[in-house]
């Protein structure tokens, strides 16, 4: 980040928490491994994170519901404390912050004047963008409005969770608030997408920790993920995917096939089209993920999850109608219509040639007897 | 909407629909055109030459064996690539989930290692088999449009089937989507082309060859 000599560096704020410039080397090493960076590339974070000034950072909530927050004050590594208090500087946050109302408004305003053109803007939520953006207001202002604001100064916008990366479930059809994603109507200026409902803690504080370090954004996928952390998907790296290898299928929840742990491909898992890092990093500090817990993946860090047809629906079975499920009832009645079509059209061909055919030979008659 | 829903959604419901529409079409249609009028005595009874007809159905697929140096390799190489596609359609796990959302029915499916191989070989199977059509002169005569379509739109079933379970050439999700994408075309394809074979060639060769068991001077 830029250098800032009025505000303290990080490396001054974490000696006066006790912290050593060895353990915190140490610590972006670590970070370095889980970012997937060069081991030489933890020391070199860690000095340009100790001569830094904390970045500003200003997180805003809009139509959403909090879980993404409650994703990231769970993380193990950075944790939330070390994130906020020795990382960056998080000015303003509606959920975490003690003031409220006016106080918290004046907070977010001289935050972004200080700031302007450095701070990181980290929005939750989507934007609903219907009837003026009524639904979703804060001090009487909507989430369009104070998008727009706070955007106009930021270095970067991070996206956390699926609903600010992709719209999310307001955006699922018929989608009545109108709710966009934020790259829909931010423009100009560099956006990560850290999607996933929620996204993995770990995988929001390590991209933000990535970018503090070394002030660039990340190598990022079609869909503006960061790469190290959307590079896969979670069937490339599933510990079941053996047993999809092997053709070994868990047909309900509680069959033999699911006791033995085998693949939940069959149930539903969207494993194979979806890009995370749950299968690496896991949740709770790498204690597991859903799939290792026994249910298949629903997919919720990748667009439209929510509008792909049933969680239970194999992914390679047809989504049949709108609401995407297709029942041998439903096939039957589509296809037995198409055969009694076909069939129709077939009488009425044979039909059309059998005339012709007779025709044919009326004249080759008519033709024999004028010869004779 | 994306490629992947598209496709396993109204891609699929058109093509499900234009299929069973065609094959019932074609099949009615030409089931029930007339016979030419036999004017010959006949040889032998119906009942015989129906038998006839089912001896023919048997002998007529399987080389003859005073062309089978000819045809060997070519009937060899014609009859693997099908049983290769039969097992990759019918033994493959995601396959038979497919399958069974529409029957109803499912069956035990064949680990994905040996699909993948059975799959390659297949692949290959289908690349000589063009590279046998474009070079016997014969064949290149007697080829035209519908054959090379026929042959395209069921080598690319199976190539973006491989680079889907390989995770090569893209996103895996676009690959997917592709490859179903393929399996719509080929199902709207399949009636109107000489992938109607599937349904026609047993019953062509029972009609003709009792026929031909039917008609003639008895010896």
């Amino acid at each position: 980040m830029a250098d800032d000599r009025s505000e303290p560096t990080i490396g001054e704020i974490l000696q006066t928490h006790g912290v050593s410039r060895r353990t915190f080397i140490k610590y972006c090493t670590a970070m370095a491994s889980v970012l997937a960076l060069p081991p030489l590339a933890g020391r070199a974070m860690a000095e340009q994170l100790l001569a830094a000034p904390r970045p500003s950072v200003i997180y805003l909530s809009f139509q959403e519901c909090t879980g993404c927050l409650e994703s990231l004050t769970r993380s193990f590594s950075p944790t939330i404390e070390s994130l906020i208090f020795d990382i960056i500087s998080l000015d303003y946050d509606d959920t975490l912050m003690a003031a409220a109302g006016a106080q918290a408004e004046a907070a977010r305003d001289k935050a972004m004047k200080d700031n302007y053109g450095k701070y990181i803007v980290i929005v939750d939520g989507s934007v609903p963008t219907s009837d003026g953006g009524i639904y979703s207001c804060a001090a009487g202002r909507s989430a369009v409005d104070i998008l727009s604001e706070a955007a106009k100064g930021a270095a970067a916008i991070v996206c956390v969770g699926t609903c600010s990366s992709f719209g999310g479930i307001p955006f699922a059809d018929p989608n009545p608030t109108g709710a966009q994603p934020v790259s829909a109507l931010i423009t100009d200026k560099p956006i990560i997408n850290v999607s996933g409902c929620p996204p993995i803690p770990e995988v929001i504080a390590g991209t933000l920790l990535q970018y503090v370090s070394t002030g660039t954004v990340p190598e990022l996928d079609e869909h503006r993920r960061p790469k190290v952390f959307f590079g896969n998907t979670i069937h490339d790296r599933c510990y079941r995917r053996s047993f999809y290898d092997e053709g070994k299928f868990a047909k309900s929840f509680d069959d033999e096939g699911a006791r033995n742990g085998w693949c939940l491909f069959e149930l539903g898992c969207k494993g194979p089209t979806t890009y995370n890092a749950c299968a690496t990093i896991k949740w709770n500090g790498g204690t597991s993920f859903p799939i290792e817990s026994g249910h298949g993946c629903l997919g919720c860090s990748e667009p439209g999850f929510w509008d792909k047809g049933s969680f239970y629906s194999p992914l390679s079975a047809p989504r049949w109608g709108k609401a995407g499920e297709a029942s041998p009832r439903q096939v039957l009645e589509v296809a037995g219509a198409a055969v009694v079509a076909g069939a129709a059209l077939g009488v009425a061909s044979a039909g059309l040639s059998r005339r012709r055919q007779r025709q044919k030979e009326k004249l080759n008659a008519d033709d024999e007897t004028e010869e004779g | 909407m994306d490629l992947v829903s598209f496709a396993r959604g109204i891609g699929f419901e058109v093509a499900l629909v234009v299929f069973c529409a065609g094959v019932v079409w074609r099949i009615v249609g030409f089931a029930l055109l007339r016979f030419r009028r036999d004017f010959n005595e006949p040889r032998n009874s119906l009942v015989k030459a129906m038998i006839g007809g089912m001896v023919a159905t048997g002998s007529r697929s399987w080389p003859h064996p005073e062309f089978i140096g000819r045809t060997g390799a070519g009937e060899v190489i014609g009859y693997s690539y099908h049983v290769g596609l039969f097992i990759v359609i019918l033994l493959f796990a995601p396959h038979i989930v497919f399958l069974g959302s529409l029957l109803g029915v499912t069956w035990p499916a064949l680990p994905s290692s040996v699909i993948t191989i059975v799959s390659v070989i297949t692949f290959t199977l289908l690349l000589a088999v063009l590279f046998r059509r474009i070079t016997h002169r014969v064949l290149r005569l007697l080829s035209n449009f519908d054959d090379y379509f026929s042959w395209l739109i069921t080598t690319l079933v199976i190539a973006t089937g491989l680079m889907a379970t390989a995770h090569i050439g893209g996103p895996y999700q676009t690959i997917l989507g592709l490859h179903i994408l393929s399996f719509d075309a080929l199902l709207i394809w399949f009636p109107f082309g000489k992938l109607m074979h599937a349904f026609y060639i047993f019953p062509s060769r029972a009609v003709n060859g009792t026929l031909l068991s039917r008609k003639g001077a008895a010896s």
